[in-house]
């Protein structure tokens, strides 16, 4: 799915990434926890959430994925928007709850991805 | 570990909002020296968690990273309050981290599982009033 698909499912603004509205996202996931975020490996996936602090944009960062949306409306603080162009990531921000959005996007074929827990190598 | 090349970083634990900085660093460091992207996630992620412990515990410490041929070795230390009970603090969920990190999006008790899932070998050297010093370990090949 095109992150453009997934800004009009989910009726959202675009706050910054207009240029990367074609690029491809193949999973998602819906969380308040960043280490939550941190414990399972995808790729280029789109992160559903009501927390909007710095540390979201980082999270994103270290897991490759590539588009945040805020639910429920939430604004961000001044400074998290121009954090996340710089680091070449799509922030959208949409009215829905978190329930519906990540019901909506699932609804319309977004699936979970190649969801896995990193194995530890000693286990 | 001779030939290493060697990154310093000081972890500032004044402000949550700077946790994270290291690994960010850290993370470009690793891809214009051409280590592959699986271990990189893996790498950042590990050391992102512990520099969010330091923040969070032990306010702030220094994260350094050492790159050889074969092996990445992470290391973080903090003179914060040391780690009571590390089997109890290896399971995943057990926090002794304040509410108004929960808010934060931290707290949930992920943070040194996460970072021995992510990590190849990960030993720990604490001691309660003295402070807790990581090692983690990643074989190139």
């Amino acid at each position: 799915m095109k992150i453009s698909e997934v800004a009009e499912i989910l009726e959202a603004v675009v706050l910054t990434g207009g240029q990367m509205l074609d690029e491809e996202v193949h999973s998602a996931c819906g969380s308040d926890m960043m280490s939550d975020v941190l414990a399972f490996v995808k790729d280029q996936g789109v992160l559903l959430t009501g927390l909007i602090n710095v540390q979201v944009i980082r999270t994103l960062l270290m897991m490759d994925m590539n588009c945040v949306v805020f639910v429920r409306g939430k604004v961000p603080p001044e400074g998290i928007v121009e954090f996340a162009e710089e680091s070449g990531v799509a922030v959208l921000q949409t009215k829905l709850p978190m329930f519906e959005a990540c019901g909506r996007l699932y609804s319309r074929g977004l699936g979970r991805g190649d969801m896995k827990t990193e194995g530890n190598a000693h286990e | 570990m001779n030939e290493a090349l060697h990154y310093h970083f000081d972890v500032d634990g004044a402000n949550f909002s700077n946790a994270g900085r290291a690994s960010v660093e850290t993370k470009k460091l690793l891809r214009q020296l051409g280590v592959p992207p699986e271990i990189i996630r893996r790498i950042s992620v590990a050391m992102y968690e512990g520099e969010i412990n330091m923040v969070i515990h032990a306010h702030g410490g220094d994260a350094d990273v050492y790159i050889t041929e074969d092996t990445v070795l992470i290391t973080l230390k903090d003179v914060g309050p040391g780690i009571r009970d590390v089997e109890e603090a290896m399971k995943e969920g057990f926090s002794t981290a304040p509410e108004n990190i929960r808010a934060l999006g931290f707290g949930a008790g992920m943070g040194l599982p996460n970072m021995k899932r992510y990590s190849d070998e990960m030993h720990i050297d604490t001691k309660v009033g003295v402070g807790t010093s990581i090692e983690l370990w990643y074989h190139l090949k």
